[in-house]
């Protein structure tokens, strides 16, 4: 009951008309942010914070402004992924996987307002986490040492075979790519410059979002000019928008699909060392190996649209648990934002709930606003959006390229991180062809560090007893599932091929007649 | 090289022989222009921001002062543009640290030396704290480090910076004073960032956490952490008055992380002395006292040939920490 009075002092404090204009101005630009290949969530707050602190706004305004950015770019970054098969940053990586084949199949319009609902889910569930569970949640952050870190990170990536490929080989081959790939750049455990061959532009690593630009995004634009030199007819699939709006009965059946993902979803936000990705990934592999009887994830199946948005959502208001409770920021946008709290003089800690009501409690009602706001804008705008696939890819297809450019120079303004941009499109036009997946590579890079790191604190804790990996209940608990996870495709996998083989000859059958 | 630090020499004297004020007089700098050698949100963007801001709130500059974030290498991309690029540029400044200081120490920016450029001031210094949790058996400076001391690995000390990052030297620091003369022994575990390396105290994955006191203040103020030592050649005023010194505990160690900027090698003196006077002019005001208190920033009052010195001296204390870690050659 105290929750709700000082959730209502909240709405009194967020709901002026300025800062409803401030949400409205944070959620269209994010979506924007989010939507552009590049630019992410944790750019957009970055680029926005001049702006808070220009206009002269106070805490809570600040914060709404630039909250409502964060969730923002998160929806916006579904967008790009259903309709170009390009991610707009990285948690909505996992949204290409059927987003993008929902669209080919004439369900954009379906895809991206079913999304936006997902989205809503995940961030208005979490955003109730947030506000019942944070002091307890911050307990379970506290039971993660580095040894459970690795066992988490360890579980990622032995789900992994679920994702994307049906060659199991080449998702391994993706997955120790994009690990390979993460150990470039400076060793924090030793402070040794590792495969960066004197260049200081590799002393940080690889920017994932120049990886993903580069793998997604160029390397569409190089198959592109690769088949409108053999073949002049490009766009050789008819585009059809198909209805705007999700079935009643579609919607129906991801609701279960949404409750899991979010729940999921919100639990690796609230993990400091996990992230929106991890979120996002998570929710997409459990929803995977639980309900795709028929394999048809990765084919356009609405549930795998719906999980990962559900997830990456939630992550968004879960990574928010830490930030305030511990000032320790869960992602990349949650660091810039928690140096926007100090820079407002407020210090984020186990004492800010009770020390800052108004702030907190303020920034808490900003966030429905925003959700509100966000579900409410993007669905009229859903009709705008699929206008793009509309565009003749001749046109299209510069843009994008234009986009990605201007986008990773604006980050880093560095014309070095532009030739790795332009390296990784060649790796990803080249890995197309081979149909290696992508998904794991991108995965590989963003864990791999954090995996790695993780497994070397814990070690070196230890005394290099390598038995400090399974040291706690919770650490055998995750080790147990990622075995699990791991050896039960190989085991069942020979009936679900079959059982697969024998779907897509129905599909065939189905689409003849 | 020996060019360079002869005319830096010169300057120098030229600087001493000259008033402030008069220096300051003849150059204005059209636009003025501050590159943050990290992404938005950091320690570095911080310093160009807020001191930007004050410059021309304050009306010490006209113009807006733009700040330009030129992220990598943990500076050495900003560094190295400057040195190979802007070597010349008179309305260029740079936002440094003891993150910058260690990193030149190391080598660790490829082919680059201090020497390279000027500095110009400090603008503050956020100090070291060594802290335990609150349930923990320690209660002071040499407790700690007779554990360390006894059995170096029952100890592990967390940080929020890498394997020889000044988090690690901090401690380090310390050691040595109190006489542990193989520093290698200290188990130091790198964690991204204060935050995190805090938070595994808590956990009980480790022992011992060194960081800023910025870092650590929520943590103190809600009773889960105790700081046992704040590096400072003094109490720290306020709220921080408290903490007891390594100093006071008979353990003479002191770690600043100090905040400041350097210029282009080949600023002209008019330039270095008027920026020097603006920065100094402005680290004077009672407005700038306000932007440290409100972000836990203390004292260091230096300018120009002075700060020159302190950063070449930190050099030096760190280049033969490193050395014995075995971090550089």
């Amino acid at each position: 009951m105290e929750t709700l009075s000082s959730l209502a002092d909240g709405f009194v404090i967020a709901l002026t008309w300025q800062n409803l204009l401030l949400a409205l101005l944070g959620c269209f630009l994010g979506t924007m942010m989010g939507a552009l290949p590049g630019l992410g969530p944790s750019n957009g707050v970055a680029i926005l914070i001049p702006l808070a602190f220009t206009l002269g706004l106070g805490a809570t305004p600040s914060l709404i402004l630039l909250t409502s950015v964060y969730y923002g770019a998160m929806y916006g970054g579904r967008i790009s992924s259903i309709l170009l098969n390009i991610p707009g940053d990285e948690p909505a990586m996992m949204t290409c996987l059927d987003g993008y084949p929902m669209a080919k199949k004439g369900r954009a319009g379906e895809a991206l307002s079913l999304s936006g609902i997902a989205s809503f889910v995940g961030a208005f569930l979490a955003t109730w986490g947030l506000i019942l569970l944070a002091p307890q949640l911050v307990k379970i952050a506290l039971l993660f040492g580095p040894a459970e870190y690795f066992a988490l990170f360890t579980l990622a990536f032995a789900t992994l075979g679920g994702v994307a490929s049906t060659n199991q080989a080449k998702t391994a081959f993706a997955a120790a790519l994009g690990i390979g790939l993460a150990t470039v750049g400076v060793d924090t455990q030793t402070g040794v410059p590792r495969f960066t061959f004197g260049e200081v532009h590799l002393y940080d690593g690889i920017d994932f979002l120049v990886a993903i630009v580069g793998l997604f995004a160029l390397s569409e634009v190089f198959l592109f000019l690769e088949h409108r030199h053999g073949n002049a007819d490009a766009s050789g699939h008819k585009v059809t928008v198909g209805r705007l709006m999700p079935s009643w009965s579609l919607l129906k059946s991801c609701t279960p699909t949404m409750l899991r993902s979010s729940f999921l979803g919100f639990l690796a936000g609230v993990l400091p060392g996990a992230g929106a990705s991890l979120g996002s990934f998570i929710a997409y592999t459990f929803e995977k190996k639980l309900v795709d009887k028929e394999g048809t994830f990765g084919t356009g199946d609405p549930r795998g649209v719906a999980a990962p948005e559900a997830g990456n959502n939630a992550a968004a208001g879960g990574a928010l648990v830490p930030m305030l409770a511990l000032g320790v920021p869960g992602s990349g946008t949650t660091a810039v934002l928690l140096a926007v709290l100090l820079a407002l003089n407020i210090t984020p800690g186990p004492l800010l709930f009770t020390q800052q009501p108004d702030v907190v409690w303020g920034l808490i009602a900003a966030l429905f606003i925003a959700n509100v706001m966000l579900l409410l804008m993007n669905i009229p705008m859903i009709g705008l959006f699929t206008r793009v696939l509309l565009i003749p890819p001749r046109i299209l297809m510069p843009i994008v390229a234009m986009v990605s450019f201007v986008g990773i120079y604006g980050i880093s303004g560095s014309s070095f991180d532009l030739l790795v941009m332009v390296g990784f499109g060649v790796l990803g036009w080249v890995l197309r062809k081979l149909d290696v997946p992508l998904v794991p590579i991108i995965l590989g890079t963003l864990l791999g560090n954090a995996m790695e790191n993780n497994l070397r604190r814990a070690i070196t804790i230890d005394n290099g007893d390598w038995f400090a990996l399974i040291d706690s209940p919770l650490s055998i608990g995750l080790w147990t599932l990622a075995v699990i996870g791991f050896l039960l495709p190989i085991i069942f996998g020979k009936v679900v091929k079959a059982r697969m083989r024998h779907m897509a000859k129905d599909e065939e059958g189905s689409t003849i007649d | 090289m020996a060019f360079k630090s002869t005319r830096l020499l010169l300057a120098a004297a030229f600087l001493g022989a000259s008033a402030f004020g008069v220096s300051a007089a003849d150059f204005k700098p059209e636009n003025p222009e501050c590159i943050a050698p990290a992404n938005p949100g950091g320690g570095w963007d911080f310093t160009c921001r807020q001191v930007g801001k004050s410059l021309q709130d304050q009306k010490l500059l006209d113009s807006t002062v733009q700040v330009v974030n030129l992220a990598g290498g943990g500076g050495g991309v900003a560094f190295a543009e400057v040195v190979n690029k802007r070597d010349d540029d008179n309305d260029l400044i740079v936002a440094a640290s003891a993150a910058t200081a260690t990193r030149l120490a190391q080598g660790a920016y490829p082919g680059n030396t201090m020497d390279q450029v000027r500095w110009l001031a400090a603008v503050g210094a956020d100090y070291g704290v060594i802290a335990v949790a609150a349930d923990s058996p320690v209660n002071t400076l040499p407790e700690l480090l007779d554990q360390i001391k006894n059995d170096p690995s029952s100890v592990s000390v967390a940080g929020g910076s890498a394997v020889g990052g000044w988090d690690h030297l901090k401690v380090l620091i310390a050691a040595n004073a109190y006489g542990i003369d193989d520093v290698r022994s200290v188990k130091y575990i790198a964690f991204d960032g204060g935050g995190e390396a805090v938070t595994q105290l808590l956990a009980g994955s480790v022992q011992a956490f060194t960081g800023d006191i910025s870092e650590a203040k929520g943590f103190v103020d809600s009773g889960d952490i105790k700081v046992i030592a704040v590096l400072a050649p003094e109490r720290l005023p306020g709220e921080f008055e408290v903490f007891p010194t390594a100093k006071e505990q008979g353990i003479d160690a002191i770690g600043a992380n100090w905040r400041g900027f350097y210029a282009p090698g080949n600023m002209s003196d008019d330039a270095y002395n008027a920026w020097v006077g603006m920065i100094g002019d402005l680290y004077a005001s009672e407005e700038w006292k306000g932007v440290m208190a409100a972000n836990g920033l203390a004292p260091l009052d230096l300018q120009g040939e002075e700060f020159q010195k302190f950063v070449a001296n930190s050099v030096a204390q760190i280049q033969k920490i490193s050395k014995e870690i075995g971090i550089i050659k």
